[in-house]
Parts: C-alpha cells; structure tokens; sequence
C-alpha cells in the first residue's frame, strides 16, 4: 500500500485538481439555481460560490431551501433552470453517482446510514465509487480483486479512526448513539475521497461536547483539503467555524459574507424574527 | 470473505471433519437412495434444481432486495431454449455445453428486459409487474404454436435431448469403475457439481465489492445513489445475474424430463421457489438451500407416508395427500411467522432488519 492510500482524508485525486487550483479560482460555482415544487418557488435563481478549502456555512429559517439546494448539488434534484460547476465542469443535469464520482459528497439531515450494516460495512460501502473490482473480479477473486477488497477494508478502518469511532468497527450501525451516526455518515462520505463535502444540520441532536469534537473534525477535514459546505442551525458552531456564511430566504439568497456581517444584517434578522423586528414590508 | 477466514480460524479442524461428513453424505446418498427407491434420486434432482432456482433467487431477493414474483420465467426461457435447440422441434440438435451458456444468456437479456422498465419501483408495485411478466412469459408460450409453430403451445415440446458427451449420455445406465450408474445417478452427480459451482457464485458475489453496492441499495436506495453507486447498473446486474442461473436450471430441467409444456411454468411455482428462500432465510445463502431441500422433499415425504399411515390406521384413506400437504403449508407459514419471521436460517442483516430497535 502506498502513502497515498494511508492518509484517511486525502481529498480527490492528484488528476483532478487541475489547473483551478493555481489560479484561485473557486471550486464550486453555481449560476442561478431554480427549483420549483408545485406552487412553491423552493429555489428562486441562487448564485453563489465557493473558494478551495473553505468552510462554508449556509443558514436560513425553515423551508428556506437549505436542503433542496443540497439535493440539487448533489443530483437528486434537477434545477428547473441555473447550473453549477465544479473544479469548471459543469456538474448540473448528471445523475448523483456520477456527481459523486466527481467529488460531492453528502450527509443526510434524517441520517441515512445503511442501518442493518456494520459500521464498517458502511465506510467500505462509501469506497465503492473510487474502486473497480466487477462481477468477474468477485468470481474469479483474482490478486488485483483482493488487493483492492484489502485496501477498501484498510481505507475503511482508517476513517474510523480519523472520526474517532473505529472501535465501533463491528457494530450495527444503527444501533449507535447518534452522535456516532452523524460521524459515521462523514466518514462514509469522506470515503467517497469528495473535493467538497455537503454537511446536512451534522450537529443536530448533539451535545455540547459532541459538538465541540465535530468542529475540532471539521476543521481537520478542511486543513487536508477538502472543501466543505455546511448547514447548520448551530449558531455557535457556524460562527465559530464558517470562512462566509450564506443565507437563503423563500428560496433566495439575502446575504452572503463573513459571520460577523452575516449576523448583523438587517435583512437577515429579519427573516429570522419576522418583519415586526426590521423595517415592515419586504421587497420580497 | 473475512466472515469466513474468521469461522475458519476459530476451529479448522471441526470445520473441515464438518465439510468430509458432508461431501461424503452426499457423494453416497444416490445409491443410499436407490436402495430406498429409484423415484428418490430423480425427486432429489428436482429438489437440488430447485436449490439452483432459489439460490437465482436468492440475488434478486436476498441481496438486493428486489422482490420478484415472476422468477419462473427465466426457469421457462432456460428451458425453451434447450428444448428448440435440442429436439425435432426445429431438427436442431447442439450439445448441451453449448445450449446451457446460450440458455444462461437468453435468460439474462430477458432479465435485463424486466429489470430496465421497472427500476423505480419497489416492494408492492415491482411484485405485481414482475407477477405480470411471469404470467406474460408462459402466455407467449402457450399461444406460440400460431401463426408459426415455435413453443408447440399447451402440448409442449416432445423428444428433447438428454446431455451427451460424445457417446456418454447422461439419460442411459452404465458401469463407471465397475459402479451402475443408472441415469438418474448421473445427472445427479452432474447437478451437485453445478450447485456447488452456484453456490461459490453466490458466496463470492455476497462478500464482494458488487454484493456492498446490492446490500447498499437494499438498505436505502437514495443514500446508496448518493454515495456514488450506479443503481441502474447494480440493480440490473442483480436481474441478470438470478436471471441467468434460472436459465441454466431451466435448461437442465428441459434435458433431465425430456419434455416441457407451460404447464411447469405457471405462478406457483415462481411462489414456490420464493417461498424457498423467504423459509430459509433472505439472503442467507445456506438457509436458501435449506429451505429449497425442505420444500421440494416434504411433499414427496407426505406422498409417499401419508396413504399407507392412513389405510394402517383407519383401514381406508381420509384425507388426500395433496390435501394434508396444504394444510402443513399453511400450518408452517403461521409458525415461521410467529416464531421465526427471518427465516430458518437468517442472514445476520435481515435478522436485524426484522427484530425492530431492539439491541442483539
């Protein structure tokens, strides 16, 4: 086994990274987003983007179009119009496993672990897209076929043990606390070797130290390479961790820049209070 | 894999003594069964072609959770397509090393035509097409005496060719190393290595970087997808793969009977083998096969016993064997229910998946 294949969060591989990097462009861009369900306007023509190696947090009350926006990035969504692009491929249109191919990975806000599995079937799960071995290999069981199932289960452990629940290796997954879920689910995802990671509320229901320990991790995540974009109805948490901050509203963006801006601008606090509290009548 | 180097390691010894009892039980048990009755070793072929079916099966339902009512019908290509090659059907006459493979793929094209249409559905709604597409497969077969004569309708088709290797046939009695091998004996010993070759498959298919992605999909398709498994792909290689072994069962069925009609392809069968696997244990690949020899050999057992346990007993036959055999069919079905909804044999996942929140 190479080096390489040691180092559990080692972001996409060397091949992708191309040319984007030197030139700082930024690693996610996205081009008026739309979506819409019915009568609702979920996503209403969202531009954003994201720098390499940010943290990038994204915040808004409920129904504001946290989620659907992640589900768009992550192709389970179309978007009714908009695009986005990745490392400048565009991204938009293909099916989730090629997305994930190209390096989005997610977690789920209503986790969603293969929940019968082990622990560690779960992460060897998350090796899938960044392996080969097909139906022959799995009959023959040739030498290339064990090598990989070696360095899948190796790669495996590894990311247990960056997020910090490799004893846990043998159990159900479901049967975990749910703290270790939500950090089974990043490792899952890191498995996928993401250039950007998309964290769905990964603090929701957890203490304050669980909480604590999750930013320590993010922040590793981020210091080896990777991208992260981040829900979070933890205010702390964002604050004290996210680059920028961006904030949907009714499915528009109202504010995007660092914490401290964010978290005074009027329209901001007034879409989380309610009119009353800013100016009345809203150019919305 | 792991799971089984680590079985390996606790006790080697034991294990291996367990394998020799085995091999060596079933290597004896055609001519055990001869001296029993010659019926038996032809009804233990029909029980371990069921075993290839279940173990069919078994993929599609086991691992990849897909449930699949119509599974017959990959039985029923199989062994139509041994059948027009193999017999005055046509005039066609090939060796059955070359029909089994063209039968193992016919099957398999036709399990990719129903795997492709019904990818988005589960549970419920993928029971009730694939319950069509079983009906559908035996209708065509039925009725595809007109306006060409392909299948020979109801009346099935007459004369199919036994397995032959140049002047060794498998329907014919002869001596090997001074041993009477009558032909029932023969495509036993060749049935038994076919199941053991499927049962390898499905061993190594199960511990494999394809039986992750089955089991991902079946746990929960939108995670499975967004972690970067084709399901498209992985759903039809589970199609294709059970799809295929029914087709190699089917052509086997064809050469052993000699005649085929749509008659041993309708719904309850595809039920039957179902009923296997669900009796053995989703997705439990020993359980499967327990559950295969269980519900092929008791309705034998009971046709055999029942009539003369009943004349002894009240001078004159009660109830009808037929009759009797429901009734513990149904009987079974509630116990398993009650006692051991998962199987006889769980898999460890479905056991989980079956026993709620509560902690093992």
């Amino acid at each position: 086994m190479t080096s390489a294949d040691e180092k559990p969060a080692s972001s996409a591989s060397g091949a992708a990274r191309t040319a984007g990097d030197a030139a700082g462009a930024p690693l996610l861009a996205c081009r008026a987003l739309s979506k819409r369900f019915g009568g609702i306007q979920a996503l209403a023509g969202v531009d954003f983007s994201i720098p390499r190696c940010a943290i990038h947090g994204l915040i808004g009350p409920n129904g504001a179009g946290k989620t659907t926006l992640f589900n768009i990035l992550t192709g389970l969504y179309q978007p009714d119009s908009g695009g986005f692009m990745l490392d400048g491929r565009t991204l938009s249109g293909l099916p989730p496993d090629r997305i994930a191919a190209r390096g989005v990975a997610r977690t789920f806000q209503n986790i969603r672990l293969f929940g019968n599995l082990s622990v560690l079937d779960n992460v060897m799960i998350g090796r899938h897209v960044r392996t080969r071995a097909g139906v022959f290999g799995a009959l023959l069981r040739n030498r290339a076929t064990r090598d990989e199932e070696r360095q899948i289960h190796a790669r495996a452990l590894a990311l247990l043990e960056y997020v910090g629940i490799a004893s846990r290796a043998g159990e159900v997954a479901r049967h975990l606390p749910y703290g270790d879920q939500r950090r089974l689910e990043i490792a899952r995802a890191l498995a996928t070797d993401p250039q950007l990671l998309a964290l769905d509320e990964p603090a929701a229901g957890m203490n304050r130290t669980e909480s604590a320990a999750l930013r320590k991790l993010l922040e590793r995540i981020r210091a080896a390479g990777t991208t992260i974009f981040l829900i979070e109805h933890d205010v702390r948490l964002v604050m004290g961790l996210c680059d920028r901050v961006m904030v949907l509203d009714y499915g528009r963006k109202i504010a995007d820049g660092a914490p401290r801006e964010v978290q005074s601008d009027a329209r901001v606090i007034e879409a989380y209070l309610g009119a009353g509290a800013g100016a009345a009548g809203g150019a919305r | 894999m792991m799971a089984w180097r680590a079985d390996l390691k606790r006790s080697p010894a034991a294990r291996w003594v367990g394998i020799a009892l085995i091999a060596a039980t079933l290597l004896v048990l055609p001519f055990a069964l001869t001296s029993v009755g010659t019926a038996w070793v032809r009804i233990t072929n029909f029980a371990i072609l069921y075993i290839l079916l279940a173990l069919g099966l078994n993929i599609v339902v086991g691992f990849a959770g897909l449930l699949d009512l119509g599974y017959i019908a990959f039985y029923a290509v199989g062994a139509y397509t041994y059948a027009l090659l193999a017999s005055p059907q046509f005039g066609l006459h090939l060796p059955f090393w070359v029909i089994l493979p063209i039968g193992a793929c016919v099957a398999c094209l036709f399990g990719v035509l129903l795997g492709a249409p019904t990818l988005k559905l589960r549970g419920d709604y993928l029971a009730i097409v694939t319950l069509g597409f079983g009906e559908i497969i035996r209708i065509f077969l039925n009725n595809l005496s007109q306006p060409i004569n392909i299948t020979n309708g109801p009346r099935g088709i007459n004369g199919i060719d036994p397995f032959r290797i140049g002047s060794f046939s498998f329907s014919q009695r002869g001596e090997i190393l001074g041993l009477d091998f009558s032909g029932p004996i023969k495509y036993y010993y060749l049935l038994l290595a076919v199941m053991l070759v499927v049962i390898v498959i499905n061993l190594r298919l199960r511990d494999s970087r394809i039986g992750r992605a089955w089991e991902a999909i079946r746990e929960d398709e939108v995670a499975a997808r967004a972690m970067g498994i084709d399901t498209t792909r992985i759903k039809l290689l589970a199609f294709a793969m059970g799809a295929s072994f029914g087709g190699i069962a089917g052509g086997m069925f064809s050469a052993i009977q000699g005649f085929i009609s749509p008659v041993s392809f309708v719904l309850v069968e595809s039920v039957m083998v179902l009923s296997m696997v669900v009796l053995g244990g989703m997705g439990n690949i020993w359980g499967v096969v327990i559950g295969a020899v269980l519900l092929s050999f008791v309705p034998e057992v009971l046709r055999y016993t029942v009539e003369p346990l009943q004349r002894g007993l009240f001078g004159r036959m009660l109830i009808e064997p037929e009759v009797i055999r429901m009734l513990l069919f149904g009987l079974a079905l509630v116990l398993m229910m009650l006692y051991r909804p998962a199987g006889l044999l769980p898999s460890a996942v479905r056991r989980r998946e079956l026993s709620g929140n509560s902690k093992q």
